[in-house]
């Protein structure tokens, strides 16, 4: 099934795509540490594709992988079918990657709307003379942008706190403002860092709605790393599993659940 | 604002305007350019002017004929205020069918009941949440042959052989116009003065809930009489965001409304009603006294943060305010030095507070549902906002005693509303008979029967007297609800509830007794006060369970029953009602667990029974008790709380026997 280059469709439905994003042999290290270990698979236009595995399994610096925040020193990364050179974040946000933070990385003392109109940057044009004077090109440019804004503002039921400064909200809308902002820069391939970290369970159903809602409203192709297992196995078409860097498991949900090599590395094994 | 031309309002139906969509017609036509509805949508008040509404609501109606909705079919309407559902009801209207707007935030389980007894074969949904609930009611409700909706978001994988975007039929309906045009003219001009305008359903404090149906002349007659009693213009702007199937918001959105002309705006969100209500600034207004309740404590909050310098203001003005500002609204004699401090005060602090709670623009507003603390009703009173209190029921079309400006009190709620007739009956109980009165209860005759007689006479079911120095209506409790205690004397436990809950510290108060030698009560606490108290005093807790466990939180609240109890002694009736015993309960009573209806009364007869535990340990003496309670998630999900709570013994003051045997 993962070989045909057309694509599949999922059990609800869904068409999925070619593939968007390769991951060929990546092997990461800081200094001794291996962090990553000749790591392949791929990413599919439309699908939700999730990375988990235990503690220090290597998922947070996949995640970076992709993101172009680290470069692997082994191993190779397929965009859009060329091989990506080595680029800076910001180069990377152009191509349409966006994401969210483990350890929320939003501006505190700013308020959601703000910090949602920083995911439009990419959008504007205006040099910061021409929105210092604020006349002509610079306010139809905010205004254009607003207008994104203020649709994933409604899209995400954000609008009671559009005005809110970001320190004084709590953890789980914190979680969704950030998700805002990654969404407002419009992105190819959305990347989420453990969506649901630290959520109740109501919290986490109102996450998992919004991600599908995501996937099915924009057509978003969305990476995520997700510790809550029920969470993964609900939301996501295929699973990378890792272990100690390396991949054990690949493949839909269930077949990833049978996998004697997954359950072994969540469960723990004796070695005898 | 300039004033517009007065509309030309026929003293009587007669004249044409005897339905929803002739009145539409008329202030299309002479009304076009002016707002008729506002919703705030991506950050902006998005508008409509009366002649759009009509065009919009005229596409919704030739796509209800597409779909083939046929004369007489029910329609039900589920979700929040916006315009498109308020229109979706007058479309309804248009093509003869009945609108039944439901309680949105009711589970699958209880809207089953109400689908099933209307026989709904079309719903619209607000948003795919409702439309879940519909999909899994129409397993149980097989008539139901098309959904609507109106928030396309998340419905793109449904299968939709049976279900429309609420938009999709609107472009299909208009671009079928030609087809079905002369079909829709027919049934508009089919509709008479006594052909069914809406259903809503009571939720009822007991038994199943009950269809009240009313006529295009209940809603019609009841909204003119209403209008010309507060002079409602087509100038007012009201926010729309009290639930769709309560009785006011249909008179008010859609009833004067359509009669005044006026503006009707909605909220971009529920939470975001009080910013919204700040933007629109309303000038006629409806709340219930939670509302007024929640806004006042949240000023006296903010109050306590502020400087030293805005508090003594606020203070020393609030007190003069207190003094003179009821009366200068009631138009009484007040001196001339008061009148100067007064409207100082007015500059430096009414004024900035009425802006900062949205009341800038507040020329006439009721407050209804339950009783209002007698010092917040003054306390917006006093700040010059006209603040008025109403009696009424759904049965009535709302309105059956209202209060004229200058005779508001606290303790009555007014005189007859115009063209309404009232007498009380020899156990107490009020009856009404007016041009609102409902036409019957949908397929329950005997219902019908024993609530409205030949003659058109409606029982109330509460109990009340006419005061005779002024003329005003006062309301003891519900008739059932009014009992004996074990020596005879009378039960009444509106009236106690209701002087505890008038702290901002108790939110809901169950009364005991009836039958009984001594009253116990069940106790909430309001999360908001106690919370910012329990935060201000350093006192840590986890949960709300927690707080109402603390001991500090029980010492205040017997100080409160005390009081209460010292001034229920003092009144001779009511003197055998003092609260003896009480608990803290471990959870706010809730709908969704049937505690309470949709329109937060309790349902004294369902808590009797779910806690009979509690209230068997209140009575026997003991010092604790452990239960373990069933809630319902929002979802429908049930779970189960345990809790053991500690019972407290508050101070009464014995009574005096007041019939000494004659010697």
């Amino acid at each position: 099934m993962l070989d045909n280059s057309e694509g599949y469709v999922t059990e609800d439905g869904r068409k999925i795509g070619g593939v968007v994003m390769e991951m060929k042999n990546i092997t990461l290290r800081f200094g001794g540490v291996v962090a990553i270990k000749d790591i392949s698979f791929d990413i599919r236009e439309g699908e939700i594709r999730a990375i988990i595995g235990p503690n220090g399994a290597g998922k947070s610096s996949m995640l970076n992988v992709i993101s172009g925040f680290y470069v692997p020193q082994e191993g190779e990364v397929w965009f859009h079918g060329s091989k990506r050179p080595l680029m800076r974040p910001f180069e990377v946000a152009q191509q349409g990657i966006a994401r969210t933070f483990q350890n929320i990385a939003l501006f505190e003392g700013m308020s959601v709307l703000d910090n949602v109109m920083t995911g439009r940057l990419g959008y504007m044009k205006t040099n910061i003379f021409q929105q210092a004077l604020w006349k002509g090109k610079a306010e139809t440019e905010e205004t254009e942008n607003r207008e994104a804004v203020e649709k994933i503002i409604d899209f995400l039921e954000i609008q009671h706190i559009r005005k809110t400064p970001v320190s004084r909200l709590p953890y789980g809308l914190k979680k969704r403002v950030e998700l805002a902002r990654a969404l407002a820069a419009e992105p190819k391939l959305l990347l989420l860092d453990e969506p649901m970290a630290g959520m109740n369970v109501e919290e986490k159903e109102d996450m998992s709605r919004f991600v599908l809602d995501v996937n099915d409203e924009f057509g978003t192709t969305i990476a995520l790393i997700e510790h809550d297992m029920g969470v993964v196995m609900d939301l996501s078409d295929r699973v990378v599993v890792m272990d100690y860097g390396k991949k054990i498991g690949d493949g839909t949900p269930d077949e990833v659940r049978n996998n004697q090599e997954v359950i072994d590395a969540y469960l723990g094994v004796s070695h005898d | 604002m300039g004033r517009r031309e007065r509309l030309a309002q026929t003293q009587s139906g007669a004249e044409g305007m005897h339905s929803l969509p002739a009145l539409l017609h008329r202030n299309a036509t002479q009304l076009g350019d002016a707002p008729a509805y506002r919703e705030k949508e991506f950050g902006i008040w998005q508008c409509w002017t009366w002649a759009e509404t009509a065009q919009e609501i005229r596409a919704l109606a030739l796509g209800f004929l597409e779909i083939g909705v046929e004369r007489g079919d029910h329609i039900a309407v589920i979700g929040r205020n916006r315009p498109a559902h308020y229109w979706s009801m007058v479309a309804a209207q248009m093509v003869g069918a009945v609108p039944v707007p439901l309680y949105q935030d009711a589970v699958a389980e209880e809207m089953t009941y109400v689908m099933e007894h209307c026989g709904a074969k079309y719903v619209v949904c607000g948003d795919q949440e409702q439309v879940d609930k519909v999909i899994e009611i129409q397993e149980k409700v097989h008539q139901i042959k098309h959904i609507l909706y109106t928030d396309k978001r998340g419905m793109r994988k449904y299968d939709h052989s049976q279900m429309n975007a609420l938009d999709d039929i609107k472009a299909e309906g208009s671009a079928g116009h030609a087809r079905f045009d002369a079909e829709l003219d027919k049934r508009i001009a089919e509709l008479t003065y006594d052909d069914t305008c809406v259903m809503l359903y009571t939720s009822g404090t007991t038994g199943k809930p009950k269809g009240v149906v009313l006529s295009n002349r209940n809603v019609i007659e009841s909204a003119k009489n209403s209008a010309e009693f507060d002079h409602l213009t087509q100038n007012e702007d009201i926010l729309s965001y009290l639930p769709m199937a309560w009785v006011g918001d249909f008179i008010f959105s859609i009833g004067q409304a359509y009669w005044c002309g006026f503006c009707v705006n909605c909220p971009e969100s529920a939470d975001t009603m009080m910013t919204d209500l700040r933007e629109i600034g309303p000038t006629y207004f409806f709340a219930p006294p939670r509302v007024f309740e929640t806004q006042l404590t949240n000023v006296m909050i903010r109050m306590e943060d502020a400087g030293k310098l805005k508090q003594r203001m606020f203070h020393h003005f609030m007190a003069h305010a207190k003094r003179v500002g009821g009366l200068l609204l009631d138009g009484k004699p007040v001196g001339f030095g008061d009148k100067l401090k007064y409207a100082l005060g007015n500059l430096l602090v009414y004024g900035p507070l009425k802006d900062t709670l949205g009341y800038g623009r507040f020329r006439v507003g009721y407050t209804a549902g339950e009783a209002i603390g007698p010092e917040i009703f003054d306390f917006y009173r006093s700040l010059g906002i006209n603040l008025k209190q109403l009696y009424g029921q759904t049965e009535a079309t709302v309105f059956i005693t209202v209060q004229p400006d200058g005779e508001v009190r606290a303790d009555t709620v007014g005189v007859p509303a115009p063209d309404v007739e009232l007498k009380i009956d020899d156990s107490g109980e009020i009856h009404y008979r007016s041009p609102g009165v409902f036409v019957e209860y949908y397929n329950n005759p005997d219902s019908t029967a024993s609530t409205k007689d030949a003659e058109g006479w409606v029982a109330t079911g509460d109990a009340g007297f006419i005061e005779e120095s002024s003329g005003h209506l006062r309301i003891i409790d519900r008739a059932k609800d009014v009992g004996k205690m074990a020596d005879g004397s009378m039960f009444a436990p509106k009236y106690v509830e209701n002087k505890l809950k008038f702290y901002p510290d108790i939110l809901e108060v169950v009364l005991f007794g009836n039958g009984k030698d001594r009253c116990v009560a069940f106790i909430n606490i309001d999360l908001t006060a106690v919370g910012n108290w329990a935060e201000r005093n350093n006192v840590a807790y986890g949960s709300y369970q927690e707080l109402t466990a603390n001991p500090q939180v029980l010492e205040t609240i017997k100080s409160h029953v005390e009081a209460v109890n010292k001034s229920v002694a003092a009144d001779e009736m009511l003197s055998g009602c003092q609260v003896h015993r009480f608990v803290v309960l471990h959870k706010e009573l809730d709908a969704d667990d049937g505690e309470m209806t949709r329109t937060r009364k309790v349902r004294r007869g369902f808590v009797e029974d779910k806690f009979h535990d509690i209230i068997a340990a209140l009575y026997d003496g003991s010092e604790s008790v452990s239960t373990t309670t069933e809630v319902t998630y929002e979802d429908g999900r049930k779970g189960s709380i345990s809790a053991t709570l500690k019972i407290v013994d508050a101070p009464v003051v014995p009574v005096v026997q007041h019939k000494v045997a004659a010697e």
